[in-house]
């Protein structure tokens, strides 16, 4: 997929692509600090994960608490901070905040219901060479399972800003999963975010592809263009929103097309794959193809990329599934009509 | 007025109640809290059950929130919830639960998951201070608790944070589960394991109102510093036959067990 540089932002110099420029976490800290100016109850709880000290920290130090490296306590004292209405972003790693502090924010964030946004960096594979203790293929499985907590993945830098303010109101718990070297924009203009409401980035009614973050959504785009090009329609659904989950939009998919084809930069197991399933297999059964990362873990050194085309997240499996799909409803349809045909001729014979 | 002591026994009597049902109650752990939770509610804590959520209200967290039986009867003594409540306490549908629930008045935050609670004082405190408000943060552990490795991360932050409106209570009673706290993992040195984090330790016998009383008066013990108050306790206090037995971290009250319990609480009454 290409990236166009339309659109000049109304009041600034900058072209969208210098304005999104850089990874998803420093879109972010620019957004925070925006945030903060604005809303006097905004702390920035930190734990020692490097650049909001230099910015939040440097710009707003009495709102600024960093913890040190101590992912338990930035939940419990985040909690605090928030039960007494202040609105704290807490910072620390995906796979941190889901499994070493997962009680804590079970407990004390979720099970309060409080509006804490817990931030997150290192989503998915994209900690890359860094290893499987950096890696977070699970977090969404674990994080899933919290009541009254939001969880998004924003696709892009422009989406993440978007999301940020979006969510910057809610009254409940809010979970941000962001990645941490640059990936390509997925946007061309600034997108429209709501929270729990999927984006669809492409209208097709053959097969539809529902993806979650940077690689998998960029993925499921030129996956989109290659079907195209073999005759296939493919619907992109941008699943930013992993809960609540957008029950709507896959319904109509699984009605309107011949199947689904998950992406996503996490385990096949209760993941983005798994959420869809749960909702189809009960209201409207239909084939799906999940592609995530299988249930080992990963010990090979790479980036974010390979990581994730090693792992069989690519482009190339989303085109093969999604051919699959379309061919498997065809051969249903002929399987059908042959035996509407064979049981007409028998009633003519009788 | 009731006297602070006839408020304890009270306590007790009414923890003891709450034991005869069929799942029992942490009754050791809860009769230690005795004292402490009487002169933190009756004289220390700045909250009120009128305004439960005021904002310049002190905080309360009973991080060991197995001891919500004394938590319960305290709240009782003082307009939180109607004492005759009490007497659902973990049956099916009460508001009572074995470990408190925040739909509670006066229930800042569930506890019962131990090693959480010092960070949500913690968070509370640094409130307050940030935003230059009044309240203050009081936290109960209970000794075990303190194996917790999360009690530490807080420690050492508030330690750091130097903040001297954040309380910790140690109900030091010395016994837990399996035994002695330092027969399981030992604690001590504990004044100095809290000094070398950066807190001013008070130590106190917890079942001495008066010395309570004057030590809550004088907090924080050092200016700058958060506080806290090694109370030392003895698991089951008031009632003979649970005192410093490990066999009384969690009991049913048998009828003949609670008549023989409370003739003990009572055969110690001084008014």
């Amino acid at each position: 997929m290409t990236v166009t540089v339309a659109e000049q932002l109304p009041g600034t110099e900058d072209s969208f692509a210098d304005r999104y420029a850089g990874a998803t976490r420093d879109v972010y800290r620019r957004t925070l600090l925006d945030l903060a100016r604005r809303d006097p109850l905004v702390f920035c709880v930190d734990t020692d994960t490097g650049g909001l000290e230099t910015t939040f920290g440097t710009e707003l130090p009495g709102r600024y608490i960093n913890v040190g490296i101590a992912e338990a306590n930035l939940m419990g004292v985040s909690a605090g901070l928030a039960a007494t209405g202040l609105r704290p972003y807490a910072h620390t790693l995906s796979g941190f905040a889901a499994a070493r502090a997962c009680e804590q924010l079970k407990v004390d964030i979720a099970g309060n219901n409080l509006p804490v946004r817990v931030v997150v960096t290192h989503g998915g594979l994209s900690s890359g060479h860094y290893g499987p203790t950096h890696h977070a293929v699970d977090d969404l499985a674990i994080l899933r399972t919290m009541p009254n907590l939001t969880i998004v993945v924003p696709a892009d830098a422009a989406e993440t800003e978007q999301a940020v303010l979006a969510t910057a109101d809610l009254p409940g718990p809010v979970l941000i999963r962001l990645g941490r070297a640059a990936t390509p924009l997925v946007h061309d203009t600034v997108p429209e975010f709501v929270p729990g409401r999927a984006a669809q980035l492409r209208d097709g009614d053959d097969v539809t592809i529902v993806a979650t973050g940077p690689h998998p959504v960029l993925m499921a785009l030129r996956a989109h263009d290659e079907l195209a090009t073999l005759g296939i329609s493919a619907r992109v659904l941008n699943m930013h929103t992993i809960k609540p989950l957008d029950t709507a939009a896959l319904l109509r998919a699984a009605r309107e097309t011949a199947g689904i084809v998950t992406v996503e930069d996490h385990l096949v197991v209760g993941g983005l794959g798994a959420a869809v399933c749960e909702v189809v297999t009960q209201d409207a059964p239909v084939r799906v193809r999940r592609i995530g990362v299988p249930d080992r873990f990963i010990d090979r050194v790479g980036d974010e990329r390979d990581l994730l085309v090693a792992a069989g997240v690519s482009t190339e499996r989303i085109v093969a599934q999604g051919l699959a799909l379309a061919e498997a409803q065809r051969n249903d349809r002929a399987l059908a009509e042959r035996h509407h045909a064979s049981r007409a001729g028998s009633s003519s014979r009788g | 007025m009731t006297s602070l002591e006839e408020r304890a026994r009270r306590v007790r009597e009414r923890v003891l109640k709450m034991g005869t049902n069929p799942h029992g109650v942490h009754v050791g752990g809860s009769l230690s809290l005795a004292e402490i939770l009487t002169v933190l509610y009756g004289e220390v804590l700045r909250v009120s059950p009128e305004q439960p959520d005021r904002p310049d209200r002190d905080w309360f967290v009973l991080s060991k929130g197995h001891a919500s039986a004394a938590l319960y009867a305290v709240l009782a003594e003082h307009g939180f919830l109607d004492p005759a409540e009490l007497d659902t306490y973990a049956q099916a549908g009460s508001r009572l639960a074995g470990h408190p629930l925040r739909k509670l008045p006066g229930v800042e935050f569930p506890t019962g998951s131990l090693g959480h609670g010092l960070s949500l004082g913690l968070g509370v405190a640094l409130a307050a201070r940030r935003t230059g408000g009044t309240s203050r943060a009081f936290v109960v552990l209970g000794d075990g608790e303190l194996q917790e490795g999360s009690v530490w991360e807080a420690a050492m932050s508030a330690g750091h944070e130097g903040l001297d409106n954040l309380v910790a209570i140690v109900d030091r009673n010395r016994l837990q589960i399996t035994g002695g706290t330092e027969q399981c993992v030992s604690l001590e040195p504990l004044p100095d394991r809290w000094r070398s984090f950066g807190w001013a330790v008070a130590e106190v016998d917890g079942h001495d109102i008066d010395a309570l009383r004057a030590t809550f008066a004088a907090v924080p013990a050092t200016p700058g510093r958060p506080t806290v108050v090694i109370a030392n306790t003895v698991k089951g206090k008031g009632v003979r036959l649970f005192e410093d037995q490990k066999k009384s971290h969690a009991v049913q009250l048998t009828p003949r067990l609670h008549q023989r319990a409370l003739a003990s609480l009572n055969a110690g009454r001084t008014t």
